[in-house]
């Protein structure tokens, strides 16, 4: 399975990524460089973490017309795999990909920590190594992470099964505690009606590293891998 | 631009001596003027005399730190650059090569704390990948006033905020720091930024300037007229007017700064790059006069030929401006367009603005005159020296000091202590002192920055006394999880009111606080690069401060075998008040430190990890060598600022060290944790927070040792572990031989969310703290003073 990470200027998790993809799991990965417009060769299309341009304006929103994404764009419209992390969650919602917007947090300051995650359902490549309703540790790093959609795109999304993850306490509650960034119904993560778009602000690569000590990203990972497999089977 | 010397321009005729006033707006003394006169053999224009104000600031040419410097020790069988060049680097083994720095940004953050910040993050990563190293990691020492007051809010807050905007969007992670509030820095705040770099490139890149005839390169931003003669503007007292200076602040783009890392790093692999430098204070002026002067050439630069983001700048602005992300190379000659096309890829500027010369001066075009011609050597090299005269015995507030003793504390029992009239228990005493925003949790801080990205930090911040880095090449694909071994530790260290109250043995006690940090993730100290924040020196108080402070640092440096690779000096850390009688902090010498963690998987973090596992207390075993002078429990509780600090035993620091280094690399010690402000009771509180254990301590006393002595007293090399039962009889007959006598069993780990309590055999508790009471007033300090 070829993983593409793409590089914009100012992308900082993309070698993260690659780390995780080509190091830790031994799959030919690929850095896709921002002006790049052919991924015929890849498999997951990955927009990692970062400032893609700069986000002075708004987070993604020149990303979106980048000759990349137009690739992306169509890769995605083939039904393959794009996963958006954290300022790639950014950017696929600008580029119409997924719906809704990611605006600043709740208490205004960019926070970095470790929260707990609800996996809402497991039935897609994303989160089938996971168990429905499991709560998984995983690190945020954002300073616009508050997930924001008009009603009836949260009931869309709700009603389709379209929430992966969201945040909550170690015990699976949904409190306000609970909730670093203000998120509307908690969403953390989300994919598109098809399942093969997934956009998420949690971080999975910096928790897929045993020797970091913290291992529940892998499995996201894995799930995808395991779906290779099998179709390839 | 022809690449030929344009001797054939006319030369500007000699101008008129230069007013008092303009020499006084540089900065300049009249004596300094003369000497400037003296080296050109002329008056110099205007644009000149700004050029040698920067130049000559304190915070370019050192003029009066350099004598005291020269005493630091600077060699090591891993140093491969000393101090000189923009960074320090050192050799850990299997071609892995660090690069190190520490910088200041005091004066801009005191007026704009948000992009002072920013900028101090900004310029000490150009000082990293300049040398051809990729940045890894950053840490920051910071000072503020008290938190009650709103001005130091706001400082902080912005400061905070200043740093995590730059820091977090460039991509790397802020592993670790320190912060402190005191109202001595009131009115001049201190950030002190440290960056750590892995060298990427094959060779180190330098900046002296080589070839005759090869191209200039002015690359990255453009130029502004923001940041006009910063370091100069750093170079002097704060006072109610420095807010009108805010055009001396930078403005920062890390957007910018992430290309210019890539580019830079991709220009050096090239090969094609003869040397290179940062533009930071000073910007063309320091980088056309330090690569000239230490490659001993000259360079002819052309201002026409810069990019620039304002109209209508004249020569003056241009060589003073300190617009941000901007770096000169000397390229070779036929390779500039391989370069300039790796910049514009990145969407950067590159342009051949200059020519090596053999005449080593710094010659500047603009509009087809030579509006600056000036001896390279008379703006880097010969600049003004100062010995100053040194106080023959301590200043009077030293000696007050010293006076003091424990005599003048409050009647107290073994219940506790009384405090304004108020009786106080241990257990509240200590409550209190979790309570300090010096001692409390700084999660507040560290939680805006981000500490991850990279995918190497081992250790979160505030789970271990030092930071930890995995060293993994990142563009290496050869690496596997299996070939990744070695990490970096990294702390910065410097308790303030030690060095005010006695400069020399305050240094002293931050070198060997700073190694005992290391020590106690598991790291062996390597080396270090210091930030001297202080007063005037033109103050004979000032100057004794920091001459004692640099003694203390050489001597420390020497004893623990940690050479000083470079640094910065800030000077003139004062507030003038509306008398305009100077006001200056505490004399505080910051010492970053790097360590290295041979085995990753042999190292500590600072809480207990078990229920059962024993807890030792390595270090000073003599209680009169342990003492409240100085300490935090005398300026929180009973508001006093006085006394001596404990004396530094550096045989017994050492051995303490390598017995808690050898106890991790064993396998016997799961958690260590140095004892600093607050003492032991203080130093368990906080391994019982971290990670949610109890503790129950004996405690042992002497008879006229005092109940607050042995809770709160500080010095002694002292450092808390905690080992496992089984391998109780291995690591004690280590400790007998290792370290004799200076060590004991303190108790047990207890459960989890349980207590600390600390108790003579068959006694009442003297502590008796549910963790969570304590871990509510630790957690919560910052925050509750924030939300007012």
């Amino acid at each position: 399975m070829k993983f593409g990470i793409v590089v914009f200027p100012g992308s900082n998790c993309d070698r993260d990524v690659a780390w995780v993809t080509g190091g830790l799991l031994n799959q030919p990965t690929r850095l896709v460089w921002h002006e790049e417009t052919d991924l015929a060769d890849i498999d997951v299309v990955v927009i990692p973490g970062g400032f893609s341009y700069g986000d002075y304006l708004r987070c993604g929103a020149i990303a979106r017309f980048s000759p990349v994404m137009q690739a992306t764009v169509a890769h995605a419209a083939q039904g393959k795999w794009v996963l958006g992390i954290c300022n790639g969650f950014q950017v696929l919602t600008e580029a119409g990909l997924l719906p809704g917007a990611l605006v600043r947090n709740r208490g205004l300051n960019f926070v970095c920590d470790r929260v707990s995650i609800k996996v809402e359902q497991s039935r897609l490549p994303w989160t089938q190594e996971y168990a429905t309703g499991e709560v998984i540790t995983l690190p945020i790093a954002h300073g616009e992470g508050s997930y924001y959609a008009d009603p009836d795109t949260l009931k869309s999304l709700e009603d389709r099964g379209q929430i992966l993850f969201r945040y909550c306490t170690r015990n699976g509650d949904m409190t306000d505690a609970a909730n670093p960034n203000g998120s509307l119904h908690h969403i953390a993560g989300i994919c598109n009606p098809q399942g093969n778009i997934l956009g998420m602000m949690p971080h999975p690569e910096r928790a897929s590293d045993p020797q970091l000590g913290a291992t529940d990203g892998m499995r996201l990972f894995q799930g995808l891998l395991s779906a290779a497999l099998a179709l390839s089977a | 631009m022809s690449s030929s010397p344009s001797t054939s321009l006319p030369v500007s005729p000699s101008p008129p001596p230069c007013s008092p006033e303009d020499i006084a707006a540089e900065g300049l003394k009249p004596t300094e003027y003369a000497e400037i006169v003296k080296r050109l053999g002329r008056h110099p224009n205007r644009a000149e005399l700004g050029m040698f104000g920067v130049m000559w600031s304190e915070h370019c040419c050192y003029k009066n730190s350099r004598p005291l410097l020269k005493q630091f020790p600077t060699q090591g069988k891993r140093v491969l650059v000393g101090p000189g060049e923009n960074a320090g680097v050192v050799d850990l083994g299997d071609g892995l090569q660090l690069a190190f720095k520490i910088e200041s940004h005091n004066h801009p953050s005191a007026v704009e704390p948000f992009q002072g910040a920013a900028t101090a993050v900004g310029g000490i990563l150009r000082d990293i990948f300049t040398m051809g190293a990729r940045p890894i990691a950053l840490l920051n020492s910071l000072r503020f006033g008290s938190l009650e007051d709103a001005r130091t809010r706001r400082l902080f807050t912005g400061v905070v905020a200043g740093i995590a905007h730059y820091g977090n969007c460039v991509g790397v992670p802020t592993v670790g720091g320190e912060v402190a509030f005191d109202p001595a820095y009131g009115g001049n705040p201190l950030v002190n930024a440290m960056a750590l770099g892995l060298m990427e490139t094959p060779e180190i890149v330098k900046s002296g300037a080589q070839g005759i005839g090869n191209p200039v390169l002015y690359v990255g931003s453009t130029t502004g007229r923001d940041g006009m003669g910063g370091a100069s503007f750093a170079s002097a007292e704060l006072s109610a007017e420095s807010e009108a200076d805010r055009p001396a602040v930078q403005v920062g783009d890390p957007f910018l700064e992430k290309s210019l890392i890539e580019a830079c790093l991709e220009a050096f692999k090239t090969g094609a790059v003869v040397a290179a430098q940062d533009m930071g204070a000073a910007g063309i002026t320091c980088s056309t006069s330090e690569m000239a002067a230490k490659g001993g050439v000259g360079i002819e630069l052309d201002l026409d030929l810069i990019p620039v983001r304002e109209t209508g700048m004249v020569p003056y602005e241009y060589l003073l401006s300190e617009s941000q992300e901007r770096m000169l190379f000397v390229a070779q000659r036929g390779r500039e367009s391989e370069l300039i096309e790796i910049f514009h890829r990145w969407g950067l500027h590159a342009v051949v603005a200059g020519t090596v010369i053999a005449e080593p001066i710094v010659r500047i075009l603009f509009q087809g005159q030579i509006a600056a011609e000036i001896p390279a050597a008379a703006l880097a090299e010969n600049t003004p020296l100062y010995h100053r005269e040194l106080l023959t015995e301590p200043p009077e507030y030293v000696r007050q000091a010293q006076a003091w003793t424990i005599a003048a504390l409050p009647p107290y029992t073994q219940e506790g202590i009384i405090v304004v009239g108020q009786s106080q228990t241990w257990t509240e005493i200590l409550l209190r002192l979790l309570d300090v925003p010096t001692i409390a949790s700084k999660r507040w801080v560290y939680r805006q920055y981000d500490h991850q990205v990279q995918n190497n930090t081992l250790m979160l911040p505030g789970a271990a006394d030092a930071a930890v880095i995995r060293l993994r090449p990142q563009l290496d694909t050869t690496q596997t999880p299996d070939t990744l071994v070695k990490g970096v530790a990294a702390t910065v260290d410097c308790n303030a009111r030690y060095v005010y109250l006695n400069p020399y043995e305050g240094a002293k006690a931050a070198v060997a606080e700073a190694a005992r940090n290391l020590s106690c993730v598991g790291a062996e100290p390597i080396a270090v690069t210091d930030n001297l924040n202080f007063g005037s020196p033109e103050h004979p108080v000032g100057y004794w401060q920091l001459a004692e402070a640099c003694r203390g640092i050489a001597e420390a440096c020497s004893e623990l075998a940690t050479p000083v690779t470079g640094g910065n000096v800030s000077l003139y850390n004062e507030t003038l008040d509306a008398a305009g009688n100077p006001q200056a902090i505490y004399p505080t010498p910051v010492i970053g430190m790097v360590g290295l963690i041979p085995d990753l998987s042999k190292v500590c973090g600072q809480g207990w990890k078990t229920e059962g596992d024993l807890i030792y207390l390595l270090g000073q075993s003599d209680p009169s060598r342990i003492g409240l002078g100085a300490s935090e429990y005398l300026a929180t509780i009973h508001a006093t600022i006085a006394g001596q600090p404990t004396l530094i035993d550096f045989d017994l620091e050492r051995r303490v060290q390598l017995a808690c280094r050898e106890g991790i690399r064993h396998g016997w010690v799961r958690s260590a944790h140095d004892c600093a402000e607050g003492g032991l009771a203080v130093a368990l509180a906080e391994a019982c927070i971290s990670t949610g254990y109890g503790a129950a301590i004996t405690l042992e006393k002497e008879d006229a040792q005092r109940w607050d002595e042995l809770l709160f007293g500080e010095g002694g090399a002292r450092i808390l572990v905690s080992v496992s039962p089984e391998f109780q009889s291995a690591w004690e007959s280590y400790l007998h031989h290792q370290l004799s006598d200076a060590w004991r069993v303190l108790g047990a780990v207890g459960s989890a969310d349980g207590f600390l309590e600390m108790r003579m055999t068959g006694q009442h508790p003297l502590i008796n703290a549910r963790i969570g009471d304590m871990h509510d007033r630790w957690q919560g300090s910052i925050e509750r003073r924030l939300s007012v």
